[in-house]
């Protein structure tokens, strides 16, 4: 924890002024009335976590999707917490997690504080009226620590809700940087030249078994489909700009209407096209039947070139992948419609959204908003942030490095990933479903339509 | 065209003998589909077996066979599975102890049931009253209520805004007796109805309550068949999903919760699904081992009269 | 879509520490004691209603037997039913407060208007259509082969251990059996080596591959497989108690007046356990109706293979379109009216002849 000392001062110091402001305006006693011991008196080691309080008992349990790996990592963050504050932290995660939340909130048993991975699902879960506001802790580092356009994802109608945990950033496109210099392609820089480099490579053929420029998986279970809509939501994004981008989330520039549907055609263009899919796994077809995970990994053999995955995806290559700019695989942004265009980004988050305001809730709630709490979980490894207090070197990889400075320049036109803002009846599946008919072969007018019939009156 | 004396004479014998052999035959035919029918039941599960062997960075890429073939397979997932921490909290303890919860969860819930629908089923068996039947048909019925609607207002009556059980382990108690009604009623009715009416009707004119025919001829005579439906509860019970979610907490989690979580969430631990399935399997399987001689005497379904 | 992972490296390790022991040790114990609390309340009370004299006694007794079953089912089950009913007919309009985002709800009552929608929508009638080749094939599959078995095995030598061969995917839940089916024996891969083992062997035959789950009509029947494949031996080892249940003079006797092996089956067997057909028939067919596991894990109903069990569970819970979903459960349960009044008729049957 070599971050500790150097992020101590600011943490802290937000921390205090947002707990003095909680304490004024939450019906909760002040935090420090259970202090056991007494202030000035601060344990070793925890002089990062005075600002928290300490407290005699209390549970909290932390609803969360995140499994496995990543779900150890998470825990370990409320090491030194718990530690410290004596609140104990019960992490509770589950893949049902979207289908359970809302049962357990209309059941009256909603955990205490949920990291909700879609803003569409946070406007739900506020809908029912459990979720209770930020308290102004939460609210002050938010301010501090992330931009005004985090801060609207976590805001349903007027009223500021949930801040945000971690990020990530859509529309890379891993290559091979070693294939890249033996054929002397160059990373194109816009959408023309990704079409003229992707035709080129047709042309050229590759190393690999059944050579296709692009490779695309879509299979993930229960959500499979979403790979492609990210590929729309990028293509929208820079294409058609963030007004009609943001219109077209909000349910009002319809999937029927000539900009989304050229998104699709664009994107159909790739995918639909038998000489550039899909390298080394099969025809058009094997789009739908191959896994995310699996999709990239015929880049490695050379039977594909590109291929349009999050920054999550390095955790996909083998062990002994030499992730960088000139190694065995490395990515580069979804090239602008046009020279000249602004950098644009979709990417992907989580909101922390409290159930009650119970003192210990408020304070694990704040410990998550905080900086201290984003270097901490950096460093572990994996994942990035979009917290402007966040270190980048802290990031374990330099894929994740270079996310972390496009997510904190400030000139970079940031989206939230669409799918994840729209209604689930849509975002969380008719989109899906309908994307995987439409590499199928459904006619694009029907797709469509019937995305656009899927969304709730 | 023989004589006809020389066939009447040996007729008898002579059929028995080709009946014999006709029975020798088919059991040939018959053990050979057997077999048949065994192994085509028999492979996937010995395909997951040797699949929980694949080493994690060859899962998703290579087939069982030929990792075996490279002499790569490893019993590392096993260790994972039963003492690493995953799925669903590294603070909570590792499988072995969702093994424990399941066992926790699993025994109750197939008592209690076992109990209060033996109790029911022997009422509306033999105690005529008016309703009988209708009540009967009713909770028969029920078995179509569809589990998932009946969550929200079950848990509304055992959570904290009602009697605030759930997350504990005698809620899910509560909530899985509840579920497993209308099909254990249903089954121990159809098992009791076939009780010859002379034992019962005889005890009656002896005196005998109702609650002495329960616990003298009723319970005795129902054990094999208790045995039978508790192997079944124990299965539904150890194999849901949906139940422990709800209705439990990280207290009380089954082995299928964090099974499941390794196959969610992108699936980056799925590899070790099929060891965990394989872990899940061998408690079921060594309760139907033990039970499984109640079988050949118990009658779930009654038998001879329907 | 929250996702990063490190793959499939280390996972971290835990303790089994002291405390680990202690807590699960007192669950144990938890379930122990309540296990005989429960006993002893059983007991306690229907003794306490054998202590009543008269005539009332039976009366008792009768509500001693009946209340706890009728009082669990009604929380339970009858309640939720009533609401689902309702629930069908209605429509629900979310308007979310300007400020809050807190949403006003309205419910409408619309008459018919959702099951019209779920008889008219093309997805939603196939949908339909798939269900009830579900509760067609499943119970008459499982029920066959389970029977056919059961009479193969019957007294053969080792019968247990085949019995426990065919018995064991009960032991599955439905996540490993999805797993097992969709990953181990239907995978496909357009090019390359095949990791699925049905596709490997029809390669070892030049035939081939299949993509089993997208391969319409069929795909239907391989998701059936599936279920078949758990559900045998629940018929399989219920039909084989009853078999043995068939005292052996009838069968010696037939044996004498010339009958086969073939008519004994049919003349003496079948007639002998119909009792137990009709229940496992009607267990598997109430149970296939309810399954949605294993459609929602392997094809999300795509490829025309949803039913309306899993469609239920999308439109209820993914959707937030609960009226609809409604509808969909009323209509599942409407799918087993037919196998309540049979089995109605063959109780007054039992009842009549006693």
């Amino acid at each position: 924890m070599n971050i500790k000392g150097r992020y101590l001062a600011p943490a802290a110091a937000t921390a205090v002024a947002g707990l003095v402001l909680a304490g004024c305006s939450s019906s909760g006693e002040p935090t420090t009335s259970d202090t056991a011991s007494s202030s000035g008196d601060v344990m070793a080691g925890c002089e990062d976590y005075a600002a928290y309080g300490t407290f005699d008992s209390g549970t909290v349990e932390v609803y969360t999707t995140i499994t496995g790996v990543e779900l150890g990592q998470l825990e370990d963050t409320f090491t030194d917490f718990q530690k410290c504050t004596g609140v104990t932290v019960n992490v509770v995660s589950s893949d049902q997690f979207e289908t359970e939340i809302n049962i357990r909130i209309s059941g009256g048993n909603p955990p205490d504080l949920a990291i909700i991975p879609q803003p569409g699902l946070l406007q739900t879960v506020v809908g029912t009226g459990s979720v209770v506001a930020a308290p102004a802790s939460v609210e002050a580092n938010v301010d501090q620590f992330w931009s005004a356009d985090w801060k609207k994802y976590g805001t349903v109608g007027q009223t500021f809700y949930a801040a945000p945990l971690m990020a990530s950033v859509k529309g890379w496109i891993w290559y091979s940087p070693t294939e890249f210099a033996a054929n002397g392609y160059t990373v194109p820089t816009t959408w023309d030249e990704l079409m003229t480099l992707t035709q080129t490579m047709a042309d050229n053929g590759g190393t690999g078994d059944n050579y296709k420029p692009w490779c695309i998986g879509f299979e993930s279970g229960t959500a499979t489909g979403w790979p492609g809509t990210d590929w729309i939501e990028d293509i929208v994004l820079r294409e058609s700009g963030t007004d009609v981008y943001d219109s077209w989330v909000a349910g009002d520039t319809k999937f029927s209407s000539p900009e989304i549907k050229s998104a699709f055609e664009k994107f159909g263009a790739v995918a639909l096209n038998p000489d550039y899919v899909n390298g080394g796994l099969g025809g058009v077809s094997s789009i739908v039947d191959t896994s995310f995970q699996e999709a990239g990994l015929p880049i490695l053999d050379g039977s594909c070139s590109l291929h349009h995955q999050a920054s999550f995806y390095e955790a996909q290559w083998p062990e002994g992948t030499t992730v960088a700019p000139d190694g065995d695989v490395w990515a580069f942004l979804t090239p602008p419609m046009n020279e000249g265009d602004p950098a644009a980004v979709t990417g992907g988050g989580e909101f922390v959204a409290a159930f009650n305001d119970n003192p210990q809730t408020a304070a694990v709630q704040t410990f998550m908003s905080s900086d201290l709490w984003a270097n901490i979980r950096v460093s572990e490894g994996g994942v990035i942030s979009a917290n402007k207090g966040l270190d980048p070197t802290n990031a374990s990889s330099a894929i994740g490095q270079e996310a972390i400075k496009i997510l904190q320049d400030d000139s970079t036109v940031f989206r939230f990933d669409g799918s994840d803002l729209m209604p689930s009846a849509v975002g969380a599946s008719a989109f899906w479903t309908e994307i995987t008919n439409y590499v199928q072969g459904k006619d694009l007018d029907t797709v469509l339509a019937d995305i656009d019939a899927a969304w709730p009156q | 065209m023989t004589a006809p004396v020389m066939t009447d004479q040996l007729a008898s014998p002579k059929k028995t003998k080709a009946a014999e052999a006709k029975e020798n035959l088919t059991s040939k035919w018959a053990t050979a589909a057997a077999i048949i029918i065994a192994a085509l039941w028999t492979i996937p599960t010995i395909g997951l077996f040797m699949t929980s062997l694949v080493p994690g960075d060859l899962y998703r890429t290579e087939s069982w066979w030929n990792v075996a073939l490279d002499g790569k397979l490893t019993f590392e997932n096993f260790g994972y599975v039963l003492f690493s921490s995953f799925g669903d909290s590294s603070s909570a303890p590792p499988l072995l102890g969702n093994l424990i919860n399941a066992i926790v969860v699993t025994v109750p819930t197939t008592v209690f049931p076992l109990v209060i629908g033996l109790m029911a089923a022997y009422a509306f068996a033999w105690i005529p009253f008016r309703g009988s039947n209708f009540l009967f048909v009713f909770i028969f019925a029920l078995q179509v209520v569809p589990l998932q609607l009946a969550l929200i207002p079950l848990l509304k009556i055992l959570g904290p805004q009602g009697i605030g059980i759930a997350g504990q382990f005698p809620g899910v108690w509560v909530a899985h007796t509840i579920f497993a009604m209308p099909l254990a009623v249903f089954l121990l009715h159809n098992f009791i109805a076939q009780i010859p009416s002379d034992i019962i009707e005889a005890s009656r004119v002896d005196g005998a309550s109702h609650t002495q025919i329960f616990f003298r001829i009723i319970i005795p005579l129902s054990l094999p068949a208790l045995a039978s439906l508790a192997i079944f509860q124990f299965l539904w019970v150890w194999n849901d999903l949906l139940v422990s979610a709800v209705f439990g907490s990280i207290k009380t989690y089954t082995l299928t919760y964090p099974i499941s979580n390794l196959a969610g969430n992108y699936g980056a631990t799925a590899y070790l699904v099929p060891a965990a399935a394989f872990v899940s399997m061998v408690i079921p399987l060594i309760v139907f081992f033990s039970l499984q001689r109640y079988f050949v005497r118990g009658l779930l379904a009654g038998s001879t009269k329907g | 879509m929250a996702g990063f992972h490190e793959g499939w490296q280390a996972l971290p390790q835990s303790g089994l520490d002291a405390q680990f022991w202690s807590t699960q040790g007192s669950n144990l114990l938890l379930a122990a004691v309540a296990i005989v609390a429960f006993i002893a309340v059983v007991a306690l009370v229907m003794f306490g209603a054998d202590l009543v004299k008269g005539r009332i006694r039976d009366k008792v007794q009768l509500v001693a037997l009946i209340t706890p079953v009728l009082l669990l089912l009604a929380i339970g089950l009858v309640y939720p039913a009533i609401d689902t009913v309702w629930l069908s007919f209605t429509e629900i309009v979310k308007q979310p407060d300007p400020v809050t985002g807190i949403n006003t709800e309205v419910t409408n009552f619309v008459g018919l208007s959702n099951y019209t929608y779920a008889f008219t929508d093309p997805t939603m009638l196939r949908t339909i259509i798939n269900t009830v080749v579900w509760i067609i094939l499943v119970p008459l599959l499982s029920t066959g082969v389970g029977l056919a078995y059961a009479v193969f095995i019957d007294r053969a030598k080792g019968e247990k251990t085949l019995k426990s061969l065919v018995f064991m995917p009960m032991a599955i839940s439905f996540v490993g059996a999805s797993v097992i089916w969709g990953s181990i024996m239907y995978d496909y891969n357009e090019t390359g080596s095949q990791t699925g083992m049905l596709n490997a062997v029809l390669g070892v035959f030049g035939i081939g591959p299949i993509n089993f789950l997208a391969t319409e009509p069929w795909n239907t029947f391989f998701l059936i497989v599936i279920l078949t494949w758990i559900q045998t031996g629940f018929a399989m080892v219920i039909i084989s108690a009853a078999i043995k249940g068939v005292p052996p003079e009838i069968n010696e006797a037939a044996s004498l007046d010339g009958a086969n092996a073939w008519q004994r089956f049919w003349s003496i067997t079948i007639p002998s356990i119909r009792g137990t057909l009709v229940v496992v028939l009607t267990t598997i067919t109430i149970a296939t109706l309810k399954v949605y596991d294993i459609v929602r894990t392997l094809t999300q109903g795509r490829y025309n293979t949803d039913v309306v069990a899993n469609k239920m569970y999308v439109l209820s819970f993914v959707e937030q379109r609960e009226p609809l979903g409604a509808a969909l459960a009323v209509i599942l349960f409407i799918f087993v009216i037919p196998v309540v009044i049979y089995n109605v008729r063959s109780l007054q049957k039992v009842k009549e002849t006693r």
